[in-house]
């Protein structure tokens, strides 16, 4: 029995349930993790992640020191192209091999060395090449506080607005549709409501290896108060096995099935007339357009028989309190927008929406990714959704910068998939990247390769040099969730304290306070007046933040210390707001759309038969960063593509055979797990393994409004491999569970 | 409501509440072992007996429901005699080192540890199977919350049950097979309650071992080791 010199209590930096921690600390080393029972949001409970996933932040690999390359420090010319560099000089010897110029060595420094040279070259390129060729990716692992300066920043002293992050890659379809339906993004209502649902939905998510303390609460709704669950999902996830109904659509096929679910709503005359007259508008038009979307032309589409979306359109719209849970398989397609909008309108025609237990509920991926947009880490908004081309909203941040009336842009900014496609002479030429990694997250990573090749300056603030950091000129050692204070805004809105437990290791510092070092040094370089850049602690930097965005104005960390404040608050003394719309929307009323079906874009053929679906595992998170660094990738060590029994024996592949997925974009190897789970026809490849990258294959397409790519569907082929075409053939994972 | 005697007291609490719960929320002590305000309440431990006028053998107050008129003795002769074996079978049984609370009792109840010096131990090798947590069942008293969060009271996964029977009784997987082979999923809800430090995180358990945070920290990186 260890006996912790200190327990901290923070928040789990993994998926946005955000749960409450206790971190048990001995001679600064994490030994346990632990939660009270009384904690608001997971009551003690937690996942594989939470509980065990934290000890990245001692693993050897984590770069403690600021990095830069050779010729940087040795003032040389930049050499031609870009290479990907993960080993570094300790002592400034070369290292690299006869194949690399070892100018793109990286070296050891120190904090000022690294910093002047930062600032040195943005200032070059911004002075040259002007606010375009500036772009930034925040950080929805990062804090609100570290996401408001970094976007601040680039805003103030760049004036762009290239500001994005990986929200993008995950709910823009969602955030897109929820804007223009309903006038607001986020969940309307809060996790811990689904015990008082009566019937929900889940779709296109798989709830129990993502979000998994939110799956409990789902659980304990069906086990223990009776709700009905339906699954809408191409694969047989683990909610199934507890669930009233499970249609397995095809994948990107969303749109047929939610329509026909409403057609039957709207032709059985189990619409909520109250609801649609008082709170809608656009009806008719929509049900005009409705008329196609028959049971029976879904079925035809989706795969899914006609009579369960009758059952199930009935059953949600009968219930006295449905609701609508939704992940990435909702918004990763190249309609992603229009499959959110056909869920919203579900939630319209039966009225399940401003009431408790009922709502529309994007489940957010990342711990902070709701914070982070809330914080103006996007780039058409500031902090608040406060439009960047509304004259009103800039001259609020200007007095608040200190910046001179009319200095900032008004130009809409680019999207991650846009800041990486413009990398090229006269578009963007150097870009910074805070904790995020495209070079795992990006679709069609063979073209992101060439993209982040075409770039003049890269920095990377992380913990670890991981396949994008390995790109960059410059690394700048951050601190994880651990060696940090702040806050993180949960996928219901929760605001809650993040707290250090442990000094920043090494060299390595809290991600504020190197911006607030670097913009210093930015400012005197391009000597303009500054915009404050010395707080002496995060919640001064909040409270700057919630002076302009009134939904944050309420928060201090004094009355969030215990539980969190779920936003809007708009005042000190303010409760906060678990449910939302309960008078209005936003918007004023809730606008239907008129949709139409428009396929994935690549369809499986007879060259590329099968449909590859991408998604996460429970084991681990996202590009990897944290979770390949770290016991979680004993528990899961490899890719697995799992394929049907009987897609399996037409192409003679028994469990764990390693075979080749090919798409018209790559390959990767990988040993296949033969199972049921997955739909006839379907193949789904986790992306969190740089040896076997899922995002080689994936199709960039982009949705239209949201211009988010679509990870969920491309056409692939697979064929049988040998053992020697693994990248680590001695890895199997060994695992029971769904 | 309800009204009723606790130690002389007489107390009005809701209808629907154990005889745990309105001592507690009465301020009067009442031993627990097994009980876990998170968990189902199966009164195995027993260390929660009361007695109550009219019922002839002790009644444990984690399940018992209060009721009208009940008159009930938390510290009576027969409790104490009852709890201080209790006590004394468990530490003659097993490891108690980490159960700092059942060291307390123990004092307090004036158990004796060598009261049954014949007592055959419960001992068994510390399971090491997953990369998680670790399982030592010599110190395992059997409170079964650690089955009951594996299942419905938390996580649905049902990973893990009794096995054996009698003095073999333990806590097991299916098929003895190891964890990562079994349903589990890691989640360490069940390290989460185990009252006697039988279930640890691996992290702890290593650091107890006299390694260092770095020794550690190193072990896993080297993945090529799982085979």
């Amino acid at each position: 029995m260890i006996n912790p010199d200190r327990i901290t209590t923070t928040t789990c930096p993994y998926c946005g349930v955000g749960c409450t921690l206790q971190l048990h600390v001995k001679d600064d080393f994490i030994f346990k993790v632990t939660s009270p029972f009384d904690s608001p949001v997971n009551h003690g409970n937690l996942c594989v992640k939470g509980r065990f996933g934290y000890d990245f932040i001692y693993h050897p690999k984590r770069t403690l020191t600021p990095l830069v390359r050779r010729y940087l420090l040795e003032g040389k010319p930049k050499p031609e192209g870009r290479e990907q560099v993960f080993a570094v000089s300790t002592d400034g010897s070369s290292i690299s091999n006869s194949l690399i110029s070892n100018l793109w060595d990286w070296v050891e420094t120190d904090w000022d060395t690294a910093l002047n040279i930062t600032a040195d070259k943005l200032t070059e390129i911004y002075k040259r090449d002007g606010s375009d060729a500036m772009a930034v990716y925040c950080c929805a692992k990062a804090t609100n506080e570290d996401n408001y300066l970094l976007q601040k920043m680039y805003r103030a002293l760049f004036r762009t607005n290239n500001v994005d992050h990986c929200t993008r890659l995950c709910h823009a379809g969602s955030v897109v549709a929820l804007q223009l339906a309903v006038g607001s993004s986020a969940m309307s209502n809060t996790a811990s409501q689904v015990i008082q649902n009566d019937v929900f939905i889940v779709t296109g998510s798989n709830t129990s290896e993502n979000h998994p303390i939110i799956a409990l609460q789902m659980k304990d709704a069906v086990q223990k108060y009776g709700a009905k669950m339906i699954v809408i999902d191409p694969r047989r996830i683990d909610l199934v096995n507890m669930a009233e109904m499970w249609l397995p659509l095809k994948p990107g096929t969303n749109v047929p099935v939610f329509s026909a679910m409403a057609h039957v709503i709207v032709k059985e005359e189990l619409i909520n007339w109250e609801f649609v007259k008082s709170r809608t508008e656009g009806f008719d038009d929509f049900v005009e357009s409705l008329e196609k979307f028959t049971p029976e032309y879904a079925e035809e589409i989706s795969g899914v028989p006609a009579e369960d979306i009758r059952k199930a359109a009935r059953l949600y719209a009968t219930a006295k309190n449905g609701a609508i849970y939704w992940g990435m398989g909702i918004s990763q397609l190249s309609h992603g927008t229009a499959s959110a909008m056909a869920l919203i309108h579900l939630a319209f025609l039966a009225g399940h929406i401003g009431r408790e237990g009922t709502g529309l509920n994007p489940l957010r991926g990342q711990n902070n990714v709701q914070g982070a947009s809330d914080m103006g880490a996007m780039p058409f908004h500031y902090p608040g959704y406060m439009r960047v081309d509304n004259p009103d909203n800039r001259a609020k941040w200007e007095k608040t910068w200190n910046i001179e009336a009319g200095g900032l842009s008004l130009k809409l900014g680019l999207t991650t998939t846009e800041i990486l496609s413009h990398a090229h002479e006269g578009g963007v030429r150097a870009l910074y990247i805070m904790g995020e990694n495209p070079m795992m997250s990006e679709p069609n990573l063979n073209v992101t390769r060439h993209h982040m090749e075409q770039l003049e300056f890269i920095v990377s603030q992380d913990i670890f040099i991981n396949e994008s950091g390995a790109y960059a000129d410059v690394f700048l050692p951050a601190t994880p969730f651990a060696e940090k204070d702040g806050t993180f805004s949960n996928t219901d809105r929760r605001v809650q304290r993040v707290r250090a437990a442990q000094p920043p290791r090494g060299d390595s510092r809290p991600d504020w306070q190197i911006i607030c070092d670097l913009a210093l040094r930015l400012e005197s370089k391009l000597s303009v007046a500054t915009a404050k850049w010395t707080y002496a602690n995060p919640e001064e930097i909040l409270r700057e933040m919630g002076s302009v965005n009134s939904d944050y104005a309420g928060i201090t960390y004094d009355r969030i210390d215990k539980v969190g404040l779920i936003y809007p608050v708009p005042d000190l003394n303010h409760p906060g707001t678990p449910t939302l719309f309960k008078e209005s929307f936003p918007r004023g009323r809730g606008k239907f759309h008129q949709l139409d079906y428009v396929p994935v874009r690549e369809e499986a053929d007879d060259e590329y038969p099968f449909i590859l679906t991408t998604g996460r595992l429970l084991e681990h998170w996202h590009g990897g960063t944290m979770t390949r660094n770290s016991a979680l990738n004993e528990a899961y060590p490899e890719a697995r593509v799992e394929i049907h029994p009987a897609d399996a024996e037409i192409h003679g592949i028994r469990n764990g055979d390693p075979v080749k997925i090919q798409s018209r974009r790559g390959e990767v190897f990988v040993r296949a797990t033969v199972t049921e789970k997955t739909s006839v026809g379907v193949v789904f490849l986790p992306w969190h393994f740089h040896e076997a990258a899922a995002n080689l294959l994936t199709n960039d397409a982009l949705d239209p409004q949201a211009l988010i790519p679509e990870f969920k569907a491309c056409a692939v082929q697979v064929f049988p491999a040998r053992q020697s075409d693994l990248a680590n053939p001695d890895v199997v994972v060994q695992r029971g569970r769904y | 409501m309800i009204t009723l005697t606790i130690d002389g007291k007489e107390l009005t609490i809701e209808d629907g509440k154990t005889l745990l719960d309105a001592a507690r929320e009465n301020g009067i002590d009442i031993p627990t072992i097994c009980f876990h305000e998170a968990t189902t309440a199966n009164a195995l431990c027993r260390i929660c007996v009361v007695e109550v006028e009219g019922q002839r053998a002790l009644q444990p107050a984690c399940i018992v429901k209060a009721a009208t008129s009940m008159k009930v003795q938390t510290r009576s002769e027969k409790v104490i005699r009852a709890r201080r074996t209790i006590l004394e079978m468990l530490a003659s049984t097993l490891d108690l080192s980490e159960s700092l609370e059942i060291q307390n009792m123990m004092h307090d109840y004036g158990a004796s540890s060598s009261r049954f010096p014949d007592a055959e131990r419960r001992e068994s090798d510390v399971k090491d199977d997953n990369p998680m947590y670790v399982r030592d069942y010599s110190k395992c008293l059997l409170c079964w919350r650690c089955v009951q969060v594996c299942a419905d009271d938390a996580q649905y996964t049902f990973a893990i049950n009794f096995t054996g029977r009698g003095f073999e009784t333990q806590i097991g997987t299916f098929f003895d097979k190891a964890i990562p082979e079994t349903s589990c999923v890691l989640c360490g809800q069940c390290v989460g309650v185990c009252p006697t430090g039988a279930l640890k995180p691996k992290r702890e358990f290593l650091l107890e071992q006299g390694m260092s945070p770095n020794e550690i920290s190193v072990l896993n990186t080297g993945r090529k080791r799982r085979k």
